[in-house]
């Protein structure tokens, strides 16, 4: 392996393997057009994490043999499956699993719960939304809004269960309210691969828009390459770029469409490594950024910069060793900040970026 | 809640009509109309009757004397009846619940125009007047005049009108003085003064009605400017309060709801003549505001504060009990040199801390991460309002694309909405500026101060537009200030009549 894993020195080369972004291996499994080095990191980097994380799991359920982790583990495996929907489905499968008789019972676990769901995998904000949004919804949830214990149960675990549809209505409203917005002849620039901005493309796409898309490769997973594959099956005419190649094109674009991997309070986004330089690139070229991003994706943090997170690492191949004193940047996201997006898409309705702020002031608070 | 409302009336026709709508309101939540009102008018005084007839009968006793007192214009009378009608549109408000204040206010006027026999004919211009004069002394910005500032905001108090100043002049316990030598453009503000009108005060101490020791001396304080700081002044407030509270015991012809929250309302409007720009008063909640904003500090970082801001030295004595490793640059300003203090705690502490004036603010700013700032208020376009010379260090930090956080608790947040800090700041001693502190005999401006030519400008707070803050925060959590308007709006209903 260690031929092949080229980012820095060997002492902390274990541990970089250890630190990898399990959001991001779930993405690659999910959408990635990878090589085939990268895959076996990956997938040797899957194999080691079901034995690093029995130790902080187990603990948490008590000597039963249900563990919260390895049910969003089995959750999550679904392609079309969002992460945080992975995450309420695993909740919902602990409440169905506890044998707590009063409402107070239940939520210390199921706080117990996602509070190991969520230090499992701190890279995934959409994971940690998730499980607040959950959360939330038990703690508003009161055993006296019921006759007893037993139906407030049911009716959580309903509710888990209606996660997973309501996040696949909420990419079809997002591709709905997005329609205005996309006009005959347009050029749009993506970056990486996102569920919901294919979902806005495709629709755009069926209800016979005339539009071209540039699709940025998205390294080092190269997921641009899969959209540009998927949209040339819906025949919309696509040009592949590699990452440097945006300020050259961005004169011909109209617009920026860009996921995310997470909304922050400030309304700024957290997305895929590069989302940053090109909102920077549309912002000083005046074109709108639009975010495409569901409402669960919300998430109560804060970003001030870039550094104010802890990284999401991920390997990146460069095709040829790279020396060992060389350092290498293996973040896997970056912060774009509120005042470079025009518009957020979310499935509560076409937001400005301090909107995003006040829908969470309501939700939490 | 009908007797509590009964007994917190008032003996102006205003604050009879406002309580008889909450009556009513709260009897049958239907919305008011002329028609109902009527008729609650008519079967008020029979239920007080019914109720307790001694107080029913004492009130109307009261109702003639201090009717009487209103025509002489005593100004006395006239501000405890205020007093009375503000406490009353404040209980009605209360009892309205999310109701609208127009409907309200359309209530009093028609049970004014068809209750003509108990009550004389309202003399609504005056009172009008009298209210609006009082509004603008205060700042306007007290809960009792809320519903009558969701329909028109009311007009601070404007310096340089010099009709309306006199007519304030008369009313104040506190005898403002004319300074000389005005600057232009902050003609319209109350000019600073001291020292001589402390003695007048003290002589005036028993034609007051009897002010409470405590409460009379944290008025002086402020008066002096002896406590500084926006919660440095709010506890002593509730401290005075609390001691005034402790030696309270109700007249025996009087009701406690109703004469102790006279009497704290009267200490209130005491104090704000005595600092009449506060528009934050209200409770602690610095633990959660430390709490989030320990989380923005790392190690290796370089904090630059401005001033002393007391939420800004508990986070950094956290950071520092928690074991960050992290610099801290105490910026400091003349004339009050307040950093001196902090910087005195913090060193004490073993905080590694760097200590220079504003001057010096480009070229410290280069090596800094994270600016933090408190707020005197944050007013709901996101506009910090703060501390004189926090802009400054807001725009530098920006220009150096050094994040700014604001820690302010939301009780300081305000719904009013300010562009710039000219239309309304407070003017501190001019002296001060010239002289150096300790050093009489310095004073390169000595044959000067008494020249027309010469105006001197000595600034207390200035505001900070929104697009220089990265973050304020509050004890909500962390939010852009942006978002102020929606705390001010969600929350400022459940703390308002606590």
């Amino acid at each position: 392996m260690a031929d092949t894993v080229q980012n820095s020195n060997p002492e902390n080369n274990n541990n970089n393997n250890n630190n990898i972004s399990a959001y991001y291996q779930t993405r690659a499994a999910h959408h990635a057009v990878v090589t085939s080095d990268w895959l076996a990191q990956a997938q040797a980097a899957v194999g080691r994490d079901p034995d690093d994380s029995p130790e902080t799991a187990v603990p948490t359920v008590a000597g039963k043999p249900f563990s919260v982790i390895d049910e969003f583990n089995s959750w999550r495996k679904q392609p079309d499956l969002a992460e945080a929907v992975a995450a309420i489905r695993a909740l919902a499968a602990v409440i169905r699993n506890c044998q707590a008789t009063t409402m107070m019972e239940l939520e210390i676990e199921l706080k117990k719960a996602s509070d190991s769901l969520k230090s499992w995998d701190t890279t995934s904000i959409s994971l940690t939304a998730g499980c607040d949004l959950f959360m939330r919804y038990v703690s508003r949830t009161s055993a006296l809004e019921y006759e007893d214990f037993n139906s407030a149960k049911s009716r959580l675990i309903e509710r888990a269960e209606k996660f997973g549809e309501i996040s696949c209505k909420a990419r079809r409203i997002i591709g709905m309210l997005s329609q205005d917005f996309i006009f005959d002849g347009c050029t749009i620039l993506v970056h990486g691969f996102s569920r919901v901005v294919f979902e806005v493309l495709k629709t755009a796409a069926h209800s016979k828009k005339l539009f071209r898309v540039f699709c940025t490769e998205g390294r080092p997973d190269r997921t641009g390459l899969r959209l540009s594959h998927e949209l040339a099956k819906l025949d919309v005419p696509v040009k592949l770029l590699i990452d440097s190649a945006v300020a050259y094109t961005m004169d011909e674009v109209d617009m920026v469409f860009v996921g995310a991997d997470g909304v922050v309070e400030s309304g700024g986004i957290i997305n895929m490594m590069g989302t940053y330089q090109i909102a920077l690139v549309a912002h000083s070229m005046n074109k709108p950024v639009y975010v495409a991003a569901e409402s669960y994706k919300f998430a109560r943090l804060y970003p001030l910069d870039q550094k104010d997170m802890g990284p999401a690492l991920r390997p990146i191949d460069f095709g040829v060793p790279i020396p060992s004193k060389v350092e290498v940047e293996t973040s896997a996201w970056d912060y774009t900040p509120p005042q470079y997006l025009t518009l957020l898409f979310t499935d509560l309705g076409v937001l400005t970026p301090s909107v995003v702020s006040d829908e969470l002031i309501q939700l939490y608070l | 809640m009908g007797r509590g409302a009964v007994a917190a009336s008032s003996s102006l026709p205003g604050g009879l009509g406002l309580d008889n709508a909450a009556v009513k309101s709260a009897a049958s939540s239907v919305p008011a109309s002329g028609l109902t009102t009527v008729s609650v008018v008519n079967n008020l005084p029979i239920g007080i009757s019914e109720k307790g007839g001694g107080v029913a009968v004492e009130m109307q006793n009261d109702l003639s004397t201090r009717s009487k007192s209103l025509k002489e214009k005593t100004t006395k009378a006239e501000r405890r009846a205020l007093q009375e009608a503000q406490r009353a549109a404040k209980a009605a408000t209360k009892a309205e619940g999310g109701k609208t204040p127009a409907a309200a206010s359309g209530a009093v006027a028609s049970v004014n125009a068809k209750s003509g026999k108990s009550v004389k004919p309202p003399p609504s211009q005056k009172m009008d007047s009298a209210t609006v004069a009082a509004s603008e002394k205060k700042g306007g910005d007290r809960p009792p005049e809320k519903d009558r500032k969701k329909e028109v905001p009311q007009p601070r108090m404007q310096y340089d009108d010099k009709s309306r100043v006199e007519k304030a002049k008369r009313r104040a316990v506190v005898k403002q003085r004319d300074a000389r030598n005005r600057v232009e453009l902050f003609r319209h503000l109350p000019q600073y003064e001291r020292g001589n009108q402390l003695s007048e005060l003290e002589s005036k101490f028993f034609e007051l009605d009897p002010m409470h020791p405590a409460v009379y001396k944290v008025g002086l304080q402020y008066l002096s400017g002896d406590i500084c700081g926006g919660n440095a002044r709010c506890i002593a407030m509730l401290q005075a309060f609390q001691e005034a509270i402790k030696d309270y015991s109700t007249p025996p012809e009087k009701t406690l709801a109703r004469d102790l929250t006279a009497k704290i309302g009267s200490y209130v409007s005491f104090l704000i003549e005595c600092r009449p720009f506060q528009s934050a008063w209200g409770m602690q909640s610095d633990k959660v505001i430390v709490k989030h904003a320990v989380t923005k500090i790392s190690d290796g970082d370089v904090l630059l504060t401005y001033g002393s801001s007391s939420a800004v030295e508990m986070v950094l004595l956290h950071a520092h009990e928690l074991g960050k490793q992290f610099r801290v640059v105490v910026v400091d300003s003349r004339p009050k040199l307040e950093g001196q203090l902090l910087l005195r705690r913090l060193v004490g502490k073993g905080i590694n801390c760097t200590y220079t004036h504003v001057n010096a603010i480009s070229y410290i700013m280069h090596e800094v991460t994270r600016v933090f700032l408190g707020a005197s208020s944050v007013l709901s376009n996101g506009t910090v309002y703060s501390r004189v010379g926090s802009a400054c260090v807001a725009m530098v930090a920006h220009a150096f694309r050094v994040p700014v956080l604001v820690c302010c608790e939301a009780y300081k947040f305000h719904e009013r909405v300010q562009l710039d800090s000219i239309c309304s700041n407070e003017l501190g001693d001019p002296e001060v500026i010239s002289k150096v502190r300790g050093r009489e005999d310095i004073n390169f401006l000595d044959g000067s101060a008494n020249s027309e030519n010469l105006q001197l400008l000595n600034l207390i707070y200035d505001a900070t537009p929104s697009d220089y803050v990265s973050m304020i925060i509050t004890d909500y959590g962390m939010v852009p200030p942006t978002s102020v308007p929606v705390i001010v709006r969600e929350y400022r209903r459940e703390h308002l009549w606590i």
